[in-house]
């Protein structure tokens, strides 16, 4: 029987990412590696150096008469419309007209011959302006009666205020929890070609080629349908290139009409950390009542976030951190309150986890109050709390949890970690060590997957098929180093049962797939998966259709086997099978579409069912730290992690590994510094550190629950994986703050700020033993 | 003999000579955007992610060697007479992938890709070295190439995994490395080196002497060494450094030899040229040594160029401050040397005079009875700038300490000496009780400043405990306790 051969690169297989042969050559081309065409220019942002201020005037003379410089864009140069806000609040100038509302908010661009002259030309400008007072930071905000930037959420459930004062113990405490970079290894870009009449088309490195040709569309003022917007691939984008990339579209495509060239633009390290949005950091006041059993039987909490200067996204981010807030926990009391404040510094965005991680901290914060208040092993205090159990399955937002794991996957990770037995060791340890002390903590995460904007859980694909038998595959979703384009098209091959290498991964380019979302929220096998299979089907319906006429058999009698097509006792090879059913005339190619079903959901009321499923994880990470000195190490961290039915466990793996270090890093070495006048002082790699190979866990073990599938109809019942395992690395935080706690033999839950630098390690030492 | 006016170099397998390179042109966009070699990326251009990693091999005194450098802050002009290998030089000529880079491919090691190339060539010096290194060596290579995307778990894998590909005998680099000596040696022609316009002169001195009287002539030119900070200079600030005199190059510069009871290193050496006489005659600096900046940064940096540079937060002066270091400068045929601290006037300000430059450093040696130790505190383990830094040495005995010698970086405007601390030690008991008072005596040697790394409270309070854990340490009692890398 040949039914033994199977095609390569099938779904649920480790197959490589398809660009990793490039990769590691340098054959594969980022925006920036695109050549030019003759003639092109190159744009450079000129911005400002004050947080806040009355902008009164713009002397460009200087810029203007600096070699090579061809011209300047003020706001004055847009035809269309100067915003570029995504949520339409119009509160986003590309180029502002009155108010600086940012230190580094970009006030004019100057184009020039060569990238070197526009950018020492950007420095020449003279700006005139009236300070205004400033607001750094969202406690600084409201102090100052700074408004929200958007609408703010509140989630509630249940009769809190009764539940707190009939409580046997009530904890109130104040976290303040840091932002991030994003730091993607490769920068900001864009760059545009100007076409015939209103046309223009523009490669960049976004996650959202759809919003960048409308917003081009919007500040162009010409419509959609004469902007293209294309990608090939991001060198890192995790949220940061979703709204981001907006400005240097439409900066590229302005420039590129206006002078009838092609335009780049890419702004070095310093000017990408400064002018593009981050990690919202919170401050999270919270309010927890439980029993002496540990469980929780009431939560308050106020989410303050630092949103910057504009909405940009940080009305679903935050919508999303309260969304989070219970992580795995069970509250039959709450009431959460979003707080989006406007603050004078750049806006903040989307990144990986989106809002998430710092709901979830939260959680896990309270769960350590409640252990250290009660004596007791912090994860018997989670297991007390989990989902689960009569009457304990509704989330504050009224969503039915009704695909928990987290039982049995906690039970599997503490097995193998040997949780238990480490913990009472590393007690002993503490108990002989002076200096050196050492923590443990498996926490565990629940995330909800699907944009909380439902109308964004829509795809679409668009499949040829040659004649000669090879297949061209593009689809909305943009691949950015996760091996999105990987899966699509092993969920391709194994529907067409042809082999990986018959396929041809494209561009993402709105010319192809219009109107599609942003490759966020973890959505992007989901989507674009689900679409692509939708195109397939139709193609391959039309196939078995024809063979079944042609050959006069029933449907059924029409298979595809690997790299064949078996019709009744006849047997083609695909390309042959192709090749008839092209001479037939029948239609080799289909647009597949996908909405995600059964979601819905009421802002106004807080209730509805955001999320098609959640996905699981959990960590157990074990640290030491040095009480002299706050230096830290991550001794041991073993992970278990639920991606349903894996289409590709080494992609899968790869990304569970790369999450849950960066998520260390957002809890550990980066920290943003803002100095008083609203400079960002961390605004490059030597200031603002990432995890290096060193940083890892001395032992790294990490699995994914193989045994895990999606309840619901996913895409081959798999589930999202790019951001849930991010906020594994809270584990790390909650063992750092047990190694703090232990010089006061863990009678107290240390207040502990993210990031725990060695310096925010010292000091919780430090207070904890009442000063020195 | 007329002085040369062009540049030489080796790039791949091919010659080049460029009639006029201006001293600020940076090694990357040569790569980039006249050549077309796209394969090196761009990421930072500060020499901190490594995305632009290439090898760079020159001859020197023990033959041809490669060692991995950032192209972001490697001036074009320095590399002339040698081999430049970008990415794009590894694949087999047959096509094949090289083993550097099948084993990334097989074990999942890039994800976006965009810093893949980097730690390609990271990796590829390092398996030339060391072919089957382990988890702590692949660990120091790469401290100089940041990942966002895989987490580094896989790149590990790949890294020890190389030599199932293949042998560094078999790599092209080392099979072809005699024709490469001799058209590098061929290259060489002992002349001065003087090109790019007027205003932005790069200037490569014929030898040592040579470069005095360069010096002489250009007196308030650039000294370029190593680069990864002037490269910053020109990359961050876009400040001119014409006209720029390059050291790199001489290797009379680059001597580190024992001398007596002292080490003399040159000012041209590299943190990793020295490292191995360090590590031999100094073991207390090994550790340290390799938390300076990444490997790329190590082995273009120089020590002369840490010193001279002025930094308050550069590593190598509180640790050879505190060994007792003086350094020597010349200016034309005058010597003149002073002890190290001296060289510190105040921020930004060093005794160096126009014309002059620094050209060796003197190290005593420890005898046995000498304490040492040299602790770095930073946000990040490795490839980060101090918070704090300090170099500590003392003599005990019969049970009393003398001659305390603490140099803190980090902690003042300049590299400097805890005086009222090592008053306090000087000539006290060796007891935890004496390091208290060192402890409290440290608030009257240093106001230190709030910044982005750390925080005045932080920077006192750690340093007060690194003397405390200096004695710990040093004590026999709780040796083996007190440190996170000893055990």
């Amino acid at each position: 029987m040949k039914d033994a051969v199977s095609i390569t690169g099938s779904a649920h297989t480790d197959r490589i990412h398809d660009s990793a042969a490039k990769h590691v050559t340098g054959g594969a081309d980022y925006t920036d590696d695109i050549a030019l065409p003759e003639g092109a220019l190159h744009a450079y942002l000129g911005v400002s150096d004050v947080a806040h201020a009355r902008l009164l005037g713009l002397d460009l003379s200087a810029v203007l008469a600096a070699p090579g410089v061809v011209g300047v864009l003020t706001a004055a140069d847009i035809p269309g419309t100067n915003d570029i806000s995504p949520t339409g609040l119009h509160d986003e100038p590309v180029f502002p007209t009155e108010t600086i509302q940012f230190h580094g908010q970009p006030l004019f661009a100057v184009i020039a011959e060569t990238r070197d002259q526009a950018r020492r030309a950007a420095e020449l400008a003279e700006v005139s302006y009236e300070p205004l007072p400033h607001a750094l930071d969202p406690v600084a905000a409201q102090e100052a009666g700074y408004p929200y930037v958007t609408a703010p959420l509140t989630l509630e459930r249940g009769a809190v205020a009764p539940a707190q004062e009939d409580a046997p113990h009530r904890i109130k405490g104040r976290m303040h929890v840091g932002g991030q970079d994003h730091m993607y290894l490769e920068g900001q870009i864009a760059f545009a070609i100007p076409g015939e009449d209103d046309e223009v088309s523009v490669h960049c490195s976004t996650q959202h080629p759809s919003e960048a040709q409308h917003m081009v569309a919007h500040v162009l003022g010409v419509p959609s349908n004469a902007v293209v917007v294309n990608v090939r691939r991001m060198g890192g984008g995790f949220g940061g290139k979703e709204s981001q990339m907006n400005l240097f579209c439409v900066v590229a495509a302005l420039a590129a009409k206006k002078w009838g060239r092609a335009v780049k633009i890419r702004p070095d390290r310093d000017q990408d950390m400064t002018a593009t949005g981050k990690r919202h950091d919170f401050v999270i006041d919270y309010d927890v009542a439980f029993d002496e059993a540990g469980r929780i039987l009431a939560v308050s909490g106020d989410f303050a976030a630092r949103c910057g200067f504009s909405a940009d996204l940080s009305g679903p981010v935050t919508d999303r951190a309260l969304f989070h807030a219970d992580n795995a926990y069970f509250y039959p009391n709450v009431r959460l309150q979003s707080h989006p404040m406007k603050t004078n510094t750049v806006s903040n965005t989307a990144f990986r986890g989106f809002g998430g991680p710092q709901g979830v901290i939260a959680a896990e914060r309270m769960i350590e109050e409640i252990a250290y208040a009660l004596g007791r092993d912090p994860l018997d205090i989670r297991k007390a709390n989990f989902y689960g159990g009569p009457g304990r399955d509704v989330t504050p937002y009224h969503q039915k949890v009704e695909d928990n794991i987290l039982g049995r996957l906690v039970d599997e990770l503490e097995a193998s970690a040997d949780y238990r037995q480490r913990r009472a060791e590393i007690i002993d340890f503490n108990r002989a060590s002076p200096v050196l002390r050492r923590g443990i903590a498996l926490t565990p995460v629940k995330f909800g997957i699907s944009f909380t904007a439902t109308h964004y859980n829509q795809a679409g694909a668009l499949i040829h098929v040659y004649n000669d038998g090879s297949i061209h595959l593009n689809h909305g979703g943009t691949e950015m180093g996760q091996g999105l384009n990987t899966k699509v098209a092993q969920v391709v091959a194994e529907a067409f049962q042809v082999d990986f290498e018959r396929i041809k991964i494209t561009r993402t380019t709105t010319e192809k797939v219009p109107n599609t979302s942003a490759t966020a929220a973890s959505s992007g096998s989901d989507l674009n998966g689900m679409a692509a299979l939708d195109a397939v089907h139709q193609i391959k319906a039309r196939l078995v259709t024809f063979a079944a006429d042609k050959w006069g058999v029933a449907p059924e009698a029409v298979l595809f086997r690997p790299n064949e097509v078996r019709v009744g006792a006849d047997v083609l090879s695909f390309d042959a099978f192709i090749r008839a059913a092209y001479m037939a005339r029948v239609q080799l190619s289909a647009a597949g579409f996908y909405k995600t079903p059964k979601i819905h959901w009421d802002r106004a009321r807080g209730q509805g069912r955001p999320f098609y499923y959640f996905a699981y994880g959990a960590a157990c990470s074990e640290v030491t730290i040095d009480t002299l000195t706050g230096e830290y190490r991550v001794e041991r961290t073993d992970i278990l992690h639920d991606v349903g039915r894996s289409l590709n466990p080494a992609l899968d793996r790869g990304q569970v590994e790369g999450a849950f270090i960066q998520g260390m890093g957002w809890l550990t070495t980066e920290e943003l510094w803002w100095d008083k006048g609203g400079r960002l002082r961390t605004h490059a790699p030597s200031t603002y550190k990432i995890p290096l190979a060193s940083d890892r866990p001395r032992i790294f073990n990490v699995a994914l629950a193989d045994w895990s599938e999606n309840r619901e109809l996913t895409i081959k019942r798999s589930k999202a994986v790019g951001e849930p395992p991010f906020m594994l690395g809270i584990s790390v935080f909650e063992a750092l703050s047990m190694a703090v706690a232990s010089v006061v033999d863990y009678r107290e839950c240390p207040r502990l700020d993210a990031p725990a630098t060695p310096e925010r390690i010292l000091m919780a030492v430090t207070r904890l033993q009442g000063g020195r | 003999m007329t002085h040369r006016t062009d540049i030489r170099f080796i790039l791949n397998g091919r010659d080049i000579a460029l009639p006029e390179v201006g001293a600020d042109q940076t090694l990357l966009d040569f790569l980039r955007l006249d050549q077309r070699l796209t394969g090196t990326k761009e990421g930072c251009a500060e020499g901190d992610c490594g995305a632009c990693t290439v090898l760079v091999g020159r001859l020197g005194p023990e033959g041809l060697g490669y060692g991995p450098v950032n192209a972001c802050i490697r001036f074009l002009a320095s590399v002339d007479g040698c081999h430049v290998v970008t990415v794009e030089h590894l694949a087999g000529r047959d096509g094949r992938l090289h083993p550097v880079q099948q084993a990334m491919v097989d074990h999942h090691g890039s994800q976006c890709g965009f810093c893949t190339p980097g730690f390609v060539m990271s990796l590829y010096a390092l398996w030339m070295q060391v072919a089957e290194p382990t988890e702590a060596q692949v660990e120091t290579a790469l401290q100089g190439n940041l990942c966002r995307c895989t987490g580094y778990a896989p790149i590990i894998r790949a890294a020890q995994a190389i030599s199932r590909y293949g042998t560094p005998a078999s790599d092209h680099l080392m099979v072809e490395r005699a024709a490469i000596t001799a058209r590098l040696a061929a290259l060489g022609d002992h002349r001065r080196v003087v090109t790019g316009p007027e205003g932005n002169r790069a200037i490569l001195p014929a030898d040592v002497d040579d470069l005095a009287e360069c010096l002489l002539e250009h007196r308030g030119a650039t000294i370029v060494a190593g680069a990864t900070d002037v490269g910053l200079w020109v990359t961050k600030f876009l400040r001119p450094i014409g006209p720029a005199i390059f050291t790199g190059h001489l290797d009379e510069m680059k001597t580190v030899v024992q001398d007596g009871n002292s080490l003399r290193i040159g000012a041209g050496a590299s943190y990793s040229e020295c490292q191995e006489m360090l590590s031999r005659h100094l073991p207390h600096l090994a550790a340290y040594w390799d938390r300076i900046g990444g490997w790329q940064v190590r082995s273009m940096g120089t020590v002369g160029g840490n010193i001279a540079n002025g930094s308050p937060i550069g590593d190598t002066p509180p640790v050879l401050i505190a060994l007792g270091a003086d350094i020597t400068l010349r200016r034309g045929d005058a010597r003149r040397s002073l002890p190290l601290e001296a060289f510190f006037i105040d921020y930004g300000k060093q005794d160096r005079a126009p014309g002059e430059f620094v050209e060796s450093i003197r190290v005593p040696l420890p005898g046995p009875e000498d304490r040492n130790a040299a602790y770095k505190i930073s946000k990040r383990r490795d490839e980060d700038i101090s918070s704090l830094a300090v170099g500590i040495h003392m003599t005990v005995t019969g049970g009393t300490i003398r001659n305390a010698r603490i140099a803190f970086g980090g902690m003042a405007a300049t590299p400097k000496r805890a005086t009222a601390a090592e008053a306090a030690l000087n000539g006290q008991l060796w007891t935890r009780e004496s390091f208290e008072a060192a402890a409290r005596a440290l608030t009257e040697d240093f106001t230190p400043l709030s910044d982005w790394r750390a925080s005045s409270a932080y920077r006192m309070q750690a340093a007060q405990n690194l003397l405390r854990r200096f004695y710990l340490e040093h004590d026999a009692a709780t040796a083996a306790l007190v440190r996170l890398e000893a055990f």
